[in-house]
């Protein structure tokens, strides 16, 4: 790749505008403008302070649970016969999955900035509770907005925000996922410009938050370097995270962006394949385009209106992904690949048998994947995977697509 | 460069009046009737004609834009049908100012070089594009200046004394300001502030300031035009649109003259102060 060998890093992005190469950037309506500006400058505050640092690693350690074990997959990896897969167990943090580590950054973000009033999208549930979650512990009103869709098909989680004190919106504008659920979020931060945060759930939106949720996932990948290190006395040869709006393959990713050494690989949900169009895959089947504050790969139509994603994962039903993703893609650092829906349940069903771990449906799609590598990798090669969710929330849709539970 | 806007907002100041600017989405509820809709709109007392490109995913608007603009997308409207509304419209009046009210995506996948030359020779003279602030001039802003088209910039409730320059900067044909920290159809404005709010923005630019969200009646048009050069209504002749389609969501012998009875309503109160 002639762009990944002209360039010195990849860990310098964004630049001062929000811009990764030509994806990213601020395109929000006025009302929003100084709003965003003022939370890029929180933010850097924050940033230089330590206190901040020492109030966020306190709440990892003693409240989410880190860090999450690396796990050495054995018997996975046995079935394979190739690549060393180890995992790295996100899922086993308070509340199930890895969007606690970016909510709890934002979330007391917001405290500093003296917000009172907590606003969220989300589509598998999975924000929406780790939102609800910090909203609970630090005594905030929480609202989530979520797809009509969604609400009847992520009911447990719905239950569970409500019981954390959230009150939560179904949304009936648009396609009723998602998306629109963003769109909703984005009405309500207009609409309420004094004493709202909008706590947004992926590395995506306008600047400065693909950077910020970028960062408080970046957790996932120091650990990981770490014990990887500790483990095996090198860095891994490869990673493999799935991708939706990709906050927990940019978390893994970004500390290793730099070490030529480690293949990297995101996967993106194919739904019925991303020949048949009804996919969520936004670089294997999208294209730049401008939608939720930035510009990044987009599924939509040939007049630019934006089309309706699937994927059997309502974690990854969305039409578009993060701008550094987009980027990465573009200069070929990182490698792209998809899986589909019933490839995913394969995966489900494989990791839960041989390892006694039942992933959610997002980080199936990522076993899918690394499966097929590591099977071709000698058997010296390391491989971490990101197990960022647990499956409890998909086990009755998982029912539903095998016939059932006899 | 003058363009129809410039023109228009003189001789409205000559009149002694605020000009009425009117929004509706093209293609709703289907791209012939909002052409039917568009051409009765001067006459019914439309000084300046927004019309909204449709998006499926417009984070600035209500519901009543929202289903509008999805009205117009099922029916099958473009931005390329769009512009063939106002190369239409334009073989009946040279003089009413045009200006295309939307979002930059579908814009950018058209081609920002080709739209904006599309859109000038169709009789196109302004821009607003709600997702694209200051920040991304490059874009869209510059090109469009240079084209020849104006470029109208929001002002915001939120955007404060220090801010304002950077928004009037590159700005021309008018300054609209949005009387509410909200969406598009939400509550009314206090007028009160509106008006301090809009004296504030004149006394930092020489351009004509309209006002618009939240104003539905010929009470509230009055209210605005004192303080005002222009007043936008949209939601309620959006929601005219709506109220006048049959059963199944098509048009019917009422929808242009339901319009244009809310606009002829609307620009009496504009009229009625005199300034």
């Amino acid at each position: 790749m002639t762009i990944q060998q002209t360039l010195n890093s990849f860990r310098t992005g964004p630049d001062e505008t929000g811009h990764f190469g030509n994806f990213g950037g601020r395109f929000v309506a006025e009302t929003l403008m100084p709003l965003i500006l003022d939370l890029e400058k929180a933010y850097t505050e924050a940033k230089a302070d330590p206190a901040f640092h020492a109030e966020l690693a306190s709440f990892h350690t003693h409240y989410v649970g880190r860090p999450s074990p690396l796990y050495f997959a054995e018997r996975l990896t046995e079935h394979v016969g190739g690549a060393k897969i180890y995992l790295k167990r996100d899922e086993l943090n308070h509340t199930g999955a890895h969007k606690i580590n970016n909510v709890l950054g934002q979330i007391l973000l917001a405290r500093r900035m003296g917000k009172t009033r907590i606003i969220a999208e989300t589509g598998a549930g999975q924000h929406g509770v780790a939102t609800a979650t910090a909203c609970a512990r630090f005594g905030l009103k929480c609202i989530v907005y979520m797809g009509a869709v969604d609400v009847e098909r992520q009911k447990p989680n719905v239950f569970r925000m409500r019981m954390l004190g959230a009150e939560i919106v179904p949304v009936v504008s648009g396609s009723k996922t998602l998306k629109d659920a963003m769109n909703e979020a984005l009405r309500d931060w207009v609409s309420n410009v004094e004493d709202t945060f909008y706590c947004i759930g992926t590395s995506a939106g306008p600047h400065p938050y693909p950077m910020m949720v970028r960062d408080f996932q970046s957790i996932i990948g120091k650990e990981a370097r770490e014990q990887m290190l500790e483990r095996e006395g090198r860095l891994p040869d490869s990673l493999v995270a799935c991708i939706g709006g990709g906050s927990n393959a940019i978390g893994l990713f970004h500390p290793f962006l730099d070490d030529p050494s480690v293949a990297i690989y995101g996967v993106e949900a194919a739904g019925h394949g991303v020949a048949s169009g009804a996919h969520a895959a936004s670089l294997n089947g999208g294209r730049p385009g401008v939608l939720h504050g930035n510009r990044t790969y987009l599924l939509m139509d040939a007049d630019g209106q934006i089309a309706e994603a699937h994927s059997i994962s309502a974690g990854l039903d969305y039409p578009g992904i993060g701008p550094e993703h987009a980027w990465l893609h573009d200069t070929g650092r990182v490698t792209y690949l998809s899986t589909t829906d019933s490839e995913a349940l394969e995966a489900f069903q494989l990791l839960s048998k041989l390892e006694g771990i039942i992933p959610a449906l997002e980080p199936a799609h990522a076993i899918a994947r690394a499966v097929e590598i590591a099977a071709s990798k000698p058997k010296d090669h390391l491989m971490i995977v990101n197990l960022c969710g647990r499956g409890d929330k998909d086990i009755f849709s998982v029912a539903e697509h095998l016939g059932g539970m006899e | 460069m003058t363009t129809r806007i410039d023109t228009r907002f003189a001789a409205l100041k000559s009149e002694g009046r605020a000009a009425l600017v009117t929004f509706v989405m093209a293609g709703d509820p289907d791209h012939a009737t909002a052409l039917d809709v568009i051409k009765a709109l001067p006459a019914a007392g439309a000084d300046l004609i927004e019309i909204g490109m449709p998006f499926t995913d417009p984070m600035a608007d209500g519901p009543a834009i929202q289903a509008a603009g999805l009205r117009a997308l099922a029916g099958g409207e473009t931005l390329h049908s769009t512009i063939d509304i106002v190369r239409s419209f334009r073989k009946g009046d040279s003089e009413t100012p045009i200006i295309l009210m939307g979002y930059f995506n579908p814009i950018y996948i058209y081609g920002v070089e080709v739209f904006l030359k599309d859109a000038k020779e169709a009789g196109v003279d302004g821009l607003i594009v709600v997702d694209c602030p200051p920040e991304e001039d490059d874009e869209l802003c510059k090109p469009a200046l240079k084209a020849g088209l104006n470029f109208i910039r929001l002002a915001t409730p939120t955007t404060d004394e220090k801010r304002l320059p950077k928004v009037l900067s590159n700005t021309s044909g008018f300054v609209y300001y949005v009387s509410i920290a909200g969406i598009t159809g939400a509550a009314t404005p206090d007028f009160g502030k509106v008006a301090t709010a809009v004296a504030r923005i004149k006394m930092h630019t020489d351009l004509p300031v309209a006002v618009g969200f939240g104003v539905k009646t010929a009470a509230d048009a009055s209210a605005i035009a004192k303080g005002a050069d222009g007043v936008v209504v949209g939601s309620a002749l959006v929601e005219a649109v709506r109220k006048s389609l049959d059963a199944d969501g098509k048009a019917t012998a009422q929808t242009v003259s339901a319009v244009t009875a809310l606009v002829s309503e609307i620009a009496a109160g504009v009229r009625a102060v005199k300034k």
